[in-house]
């Protein structure tokens, strides 16, 4: 009953789409309100009818109704609860219907909040979330129904993939879908302004916070996936560049540039034409990581053609949207007024370099993503792009990126005084010298080249600080009046600050961690130590322990620095036998600092010893505060005056203000 | 400036990025790319002794040994040849007599494959990408590889759900 209630309400939102994506378009040509209210009210149903279909599921896997295909296929009954909810969308109809589930959040969301938008414009955008949505509900129905029903149901479910049994999963997908999914509203933005035919500064600060909002979701899920990924693989790495976790980078790029040059049209009225484009650019490629993702295309081609329903419908939506946006913009980019003049050297000019490095960034993660899938369907050859290639493409147009992170917020709009900018810098840049000569007298071995990444995160993080101190007159003006200027200081300032900050810290984090990391591997048994980096880990012994769906062999390990002990790690190896023994490792971590030990086991022997695999990761941990402290970048950013309360009116009120911007 | 001259500036400047990533994509092409063969295609081929290459096929039945020090050795055939492979360290999770396997390496004189990495990544049936299709165009694939007998009932549960 539930699983035909949930379908029948999927069903329903795919015709309350199908309205609001035809009904508003009709409303804005013939210019009746009435019509173009349709949009609001439609959007509104239809995340009510989504959100019902989505609890359906949820109760299916929460009852453990093994009679739905999908809950057991995926599920349990021995499973602990918390699994049995995120195991909703621990396969491909769940994480569909958990996708257009959050694309109807911000449908939702667009109509309950967009009052201030002209009508037209809101009656545009949501019928193209619409269109979106329609597309993404046909796919669901027709090749991965959720709520399909076996004939004969068994008494039993085949439980989950056991590497997708932990917490992670409950926060990684869904984080990383409110990114992907979120930049669907510039995308339906963009799309609305080309049919208009009309974009100006106040478009800009409508899509702004939609962007930040998407990145914000996007950085922090990315980075929570690249940390499960190293606690639960057991190899203790956190970025393979795999096809996977490219398609959740490139949107990250692209829609890193956008934010930048939303700025640019903001405050100056400026790189309308791009911008736009690069709102399409996002969503097209947080299209196709759906596509790589999700139509089997990576897992093999030939299940891809084989059973190609799946694939071909996703590629059928791809195609038709990117080219479609693409043909629109074509068509009537053109057509729109260009704004603000700039000298190269300006602040405009710099967030244009920036924009350029990051989409040819992009541009080579796309290459390095398809060649190999272009390379098999072309010749049958079969190679793999792996951290190489991305380390020679990648890297390279990074670092003169980060070397312009500190000027950009220094240089005046307009016309920028590169010279006045980096006298300005002076701090900084001793600051990443001194840095670079410590680590490098400091440290053995490694690479040359570490001590100067360092010294360049040191510059990016120093960069960002006295960006502040300018700003708010840090030692230059009696300290009463620094505190004043700092509380004045807008949101957003605060916000680009901690943001360029998280980038040189995450980047200090990634050096340290893959110049300095130590691994000891070796067959050790109950009494054995092992000593790594000063610490001496002492394995005291195994035992058994039966989990709720699973059986584990424990080690249990003590730690001691010079003599005293620490603390103990247990790191372990469990077995599932409900997915036919397929074991996991649950790798033991002991932070210390910024720094870890890293325990995971390997298979014992015969002989009553343990393969086990440490490391000891320096720094490793500002791999992810450096993300972390992006999105609180972007959150006080968020956060500020100007876009909660903001004056977002149609450009005929805003010209009298420009000048004062 | 006039608006020309900013334009060409701006323009120019994008040619220049795009001109040195396209060299940089281009060179990493030529170094950093590793090629996938089977046993019978090693054979085949003549892979001088020291190129890298990614080797995938099934570990043989009984074919693994564990020596001192993390030391291993298997074989890995793929129906119509067999190439000794060894390898030092721990073993992923998924690795499995009879299973599909994916080892990065290079062979040496005596034409062992040495690997220095032996992959993880599965999908849920336990056959990697590569080995499943080069086993299907040789003619070797059987529909039951890696689907232990408890998984191979519930799928055709499922075939006629569907």
């Amino acid at each position: 009953m539930i699983a035909e209630a949930g379908h029948y309400a999927l069903v329903l939102a795919l015709a309350l789409a199908l309205i609001q994506s035809t009904l508003p378009i009709l409303g804005a040509r013939l210019r009746d309100p009435a019509l173009m209210n349709v949009a609001r009210s439609a959007a509104l149903a239809q995340l009510l009818f989504v959100a019902a279909s989505f609890a359906a599921l949820v109760t299916l896997h929460v009852t453990s109704d093994f009679s739905v295909v999908n809950v057991f296929e995926n599920s349990h009954s021995l499973k602990p609860m918390i699994y049995k909810v995120t195991g909703v969308w621990g396969n491909h109809e769940g994480s569909m219907l958990l996708w257009v589930s959050i694309l109807a959040l911000f449908g939702g969301l667009v109509a309950a909040f967009g009052n201030n938008l002209p009508l037209s414009l809101r009656a545009h955008v949501l019928a193209v979330q619409a269109w979106i949505a329609s597309a993404f509900y046909l796919f669901i129905l027709i090749t991965s129904n959720p709520f399909l029903r076996i004939a004969n149901p068994p008494i039993e479910g085949r439980d989950l993939n056991p590497v997708l049994q932990d917490i992670g999963l409950a926060v990684h997908p869904p984080m990383l879908y409110l990114g992907y999914v979120g930049f669907s509203i510039s995308f339906s933005f963009a799309i609305a302004a080309l049919i208009e035919g009309r974009i100006d500064a106040a478009w800009a600060r409508w899509v702004r916070p939609w962007t930040l909002m998407a990145w914000i979701f996007l950085t922090l899920g990315i980075a929570m996936g690249s940390y499960w990924a190293y606690y639960e693989l057991g190899w203790g790495g956190w970025w393979f560049w795999d096809p996977v976790e490219n398609a959740s980078l490139m949107p990250w790029l692209a829609g890193t540039a956008l934010l930048h040059s939303l700025v640019v049209m903001e405050k100056r009225n400026a790189l309308k034409v791009w911008t736009i484009l690069l709102s399409i650019l996002a969503f097209s490629l947080s299209l196709l990581g759906t596509f790589l993702v999700r139509s089997g295309v990576l897992t093999s081609v030939h299940a891809f053609a084989t059973d190609p329903r799946r694939g071909v419908f996703i590629l059928l939506i791809l195609c038709i949207f990117i080219g479609g946006s693409l043909a629109l913009y074509a068509w009537r980019a053109s057509g729109l007024k260009q704004g603000g003049l700039f000298a190269p050297i300006s602040r405009e000019g710099a967030l244009v370099l920036n924009n350029l490095l990051l989409t040819t960034a992009c541009a080579t993660v796309l290459t390095g993503t398809l060649y190999p899938l272009a390379l098999e369907v072309l010749t049958g050859d079969k190679i793999s792009v792996g951290a190489p290639f991305f380390n020679l493409t990648f890297g390279p147009l990074f670092v003169p990126l980060l070397v312009a992170v500190p000027f950009g917020p220094l240089l005046a709009w307009k016309r920028g005084d590169l010279l006045g900018a980096a006298q300005r810098l002076i701090a900084a840049g001793v600051a990443a010298l001194v840095a670079m000569a410590v680590v490098w007298a400091w440290t053995t071995g490694g690479s040359a080249f570490a001590p100067l990444a360092i010294g360049l995160g040191i510059f990016v993080i120093a960069g960002a600080v006295s960006d502040l101190a300018e700003r708010i007159g840090l030692f230059r003006v009696p300290p009463a009046t620094t505190l004043r200027r700092a509380r004045g200081l807008p949101r957003s300032n605060w916000g680009t600050a901690f943001a360029h900050a998280g980038v040189g810290i995450a980047l200090i984090g990634i050096v340290c961690e893959t110049t300095w990391n130590s691994e000891y591997i070796g067959m050790m048994r109950a009494g054995d130590s092992a000593k790594i980096a000063g610490y001496d880990l002492e394995l005291e012994g195994l035992r058994e322990r039966q989990g709720p769906n699973y059986r584990e062999r424990v080690a249990q390990f003590a730690v001691s620095l010079d003599g005293e002990r620490l603390s103990q790690m247990t790191p372990s190896k469990r077995n599932f036998t409900t997915r036919g023994g397929m074991s996991t490792t649950e790798a033991a971590l002991l932070t210390r600092g910024v720094s870890q030990l890293y325990i995971s086991l390997g298979d014992p022997a015969p002989d009553g010893s343990i393969a086990v695999r440490i490391y000891y990761k320096p720094m490793v941990l500002l791999i992810w505060f450096g993300p972390i402290l992006m999105a609180l970048g972007g959150m006080l950013s968020l956060s500020d005056r100007r876009l909660r309360v903001g004056a977002p009116k149609p450009a005929r009120a805003m010209r009298g203000f420009q000048a004062a911007e | 400036m006039t608006r020309k001259q900013r334009r060409l500036t701006m323009i120019g400047g994008s040619l220049a990025v795009l001109a040195v990533a396209a060299a940089l994509v281009l060179n990493a092409m030529r170094d950093s790319i590793v090629f996938f063969s089977t046993p019978v295609m090693v054979a085949e081929k003549h892979i001088p002794p020291g190129r890298r290459f990614r080797l995938g096929g099934l570990v043989e039945k009984g074919s693994l040994v564990h020596g001192d020090n993390l030391a291993v050795s298997f074989k890995v055939s793929d129906g119509g040849a067999t190439l000794p492979v060894t390898y030092t360290g721990l073993l992923p999770d998924l690795f499995r007599e009879g299973q599909g396997v994916v080892a990065e390496g290079a062979l040496d004189a005596s034409g062992v494959f040495k690997a220095d990495t032996v992959l993880a990544k599965h999908d849920e049936t336990y056959m990697p990408k590569e080995v499943a299709d080069a086993l299907k165009k040789q003619g070797h694939w059987k529909d039951d590889y890696g689907k232990p007998a408890d998984r191979a009932k519930p799928a055709a549960i499922q075939g006629a759900a569907r």
